[in-house]
């Protein structure tokens, strides 16, 4: 059986476990061992605030992504079948159109001469367009559009397993909806939080195209100082070091979160 | 929908305004490939095939959607046998090495795309596939293949095993009673594992930004290129394009889904 995962397992082992096993490599080795690509990270405050940025920004993205999510996931699970496909429909749509694409999107809209700035001003709300893109606002505004899909649909998943005749017997009992939603509801989906807020958390520490396109040079996320210190400064070992270090930030939360619900359950939804 | 009170109305409207949050952007880029003018103004101005032209008559660009297209047929073709493969293995063996191999062929889903795309390109220049075709579509396959293979491996999951069973006790080998018996029953699975891997090296970037040049440059890299100096609405076309090709091959492949129950 083994042999048949061979031929996958080969590409795998070549194309991402080599690669990434040669990064951590170079990162603690250069002419003999040497930790300095790891000191200067520590030491150097452009590093030090990237990487605190990057934190800040995922917190935020995932905290809005299940501000927005969890009442969409909520209303897929409750209203009648049709309505729940076409929820469902406006929620896989976007999931399955390129990110490069999503990002050019939110550009044309967000930018001075775009159309939310030309709608205000055709209407008069505004005199002067506001700066609403090539800064931390554009790219949390387009990233929670881009990561939203990767917190509904796990959460869709746990919501629906939600036996009704639960809420039915709370109500029953004399519990109003509101009381049913938050004894009953609410704890039971709890799961389903857990691997949505995993999963934005984890894919935007490692966002790349949108703070490239609508961060302006000014938002530096992780993934950034990554392809910076090779395409600018050719600096292999200063990437690599970040790069290891994005990568345990990862499985640490994998592993973290994977104490309490399987990880499979988590991947399943991507 | 009973009783009409201010918190039901709150909550359709808060649901309706992010549903429109979601869809919005990626509707917005048709209206802005129809527009006669470089810049998007409001109200529309006329409409016009402009940038299709544009677009169409662009050798650069033209060039960048073969590559594309042919990488990710190529892709198909390589990743959909390897992960049905792995997938079958993966189903049927009860082995624990089992389970870390099904782990590790999830990996391209968990290692974040720069990363791989960095440690890739230092691979490829040193064995010199930069800017190459076959670097290009091996690595999409090794992109594709968690698509195909978590597609497959929930194909099989409702497939009863038992069946192959009966046609191997009645003389087939294993081999021949997987194309007559198992394949036929779990061909939408692999459909939909193939056309996800389609769309995934259709839409691939940041690797191809690091990897590809010369003449072998995928259509999202030209596009980003062009996104960083200004804005072209031939983009707008181009993605226009993309998306319906996405939305085209998503139907497709839920459509069948449904169909094979």
């Amino acid at each position: 059986m083994l042999a048949l995962a061979s031929p996958a397992l080969l590409v795998i082992l070549l194309l991402i476990v080599l690669p990434v096993g040669w990064l951590a490599w170079q990162s603690i080795y250069h002419d003999g061992f040497t930790l300095e690509n790891y000191r200067r990270i520590f030491s150097e405050d452009i590093y030090w605030r990237s990487f605190s940025l990057t934190f800040e920004i995922s917190l935020l993205v995932t905290l809005l992504a299940l501000l927005l999510g969890y009442p969409i996931a909520y209303a897929a699970s409750a209203v009648p079948k049709g309505w729940s496909v076409l929820i469902l429909a406006l929620v896989i749509l976007p999931f399955w159109t390129s990110v490069l694409v999503r990002a050019y999107a939110w550009l044309a809209l967000l930018q001075r001469t775009g159309v939310i700035n030309q709608f205000l001003q055709y209407f008069g709300v505004i005199e002067e367009p506001l700066a609403l893109v090539h800064n931390t606002f554009g790219t949390v505004v387009a990233t929670v559009h881009i990561l939203l899909p990767f917190m509904v649909l796990p959460l869709y998943a746990t919501m629906q397993k939600i036996p009704n005749d639960l809420m039915q017997a709370g109500a029953s009992l004399g519990g109003s909806p509101s009381h049913t939603f938050w004894r009953i509801f609410l704890p039971l989906s709890l799961p389903g939080v857990l691997a949505g807020m995993t999963l934005v958390f984890v894919l935007c520490l490692g966002f790349y195209i949108t703070p490239e396109l609508l961060g302006g040079g000014r938002t530096v996320m992780v993934s950034m100082l990554v392809s910076r210190n090779v395409e600018l400064y050719n600096q292999w070992g200063a990437a690599s070091a970040v790069g290891v270090l994005l990568l345990i930030s990862v499985f640490a939360i994998f592993l973290i979160v994977g104490r309490f619900i399987p990880l499979d359950r988590i991947l399943g939804q991507k | 929908m009973k009783t009409f009170s201010p918190g039901r109305i709150a909550f359709v409207v808060f649901c309706s305004l992010v549903l429109l949050y979601l869809i919005l952007p990626v509707l917005i880029i048709v209206p802005m490939s129809f527009s006669s003018t470089r810049f998007l103004t409001f109200p529309p101005p006329s409409l016009s095939l402009r940038w299709y032209q544009e677009y169409i008559g662009n050798a650069a660009w033209m060039q960048a959607t073969r590559v594309t297209l042919t990488v990710a047929a190529l892709t198909v073709l390589i990743a959909t046998p390897l992960g049905v493969a792995a997938a079958y293995a993966i189903s049927n063996s009860k082995l624990r090495l089992m389970r870390i191999v099904h782990m590790m062929l999830m990996l391209p889903l968990v290692v974040p795309i720069i990363i791989t795309a960095v440690g890739i390109f230092f691979v490829y220049a040193k064995v010199g596939l930069v800017a190459t075709m076959s670097g290009l579509v091996l690595a999409n396959v090794m992109l594709g293949l968690p698509y195909v293979i978590t597609s497959v491996v929930a194909g099989l999951q409702s497939f009863d095993p038992a069946q192959e069973m009966v046609a191997r006790s009645l003389g087939m080998s294993r081999l021949r009673s997987f194309f007559a018996v198992t394949l036929p029953q779990i061909k939408a699975s692999v459909l939909t594992g193939s056309i996800f891997a389609f769309i995934s090296a259709m839409d691939e970037t940041v690797v191809g930004l690091f990897i590809s040049g010369g003449q072998y440059q995928p259509l999202t890299k030209r596009m980003f290129t062009a996104l960083r100096d200004e804005i072209d609405p031939t983009i707008a076309a181009i993605s226009t394009l993309m998306t319906a090709a996405s939305f085209l091959l998503v139907l497709i492949a839920s459509t069948r889904q449904k169909k094979s129950g």
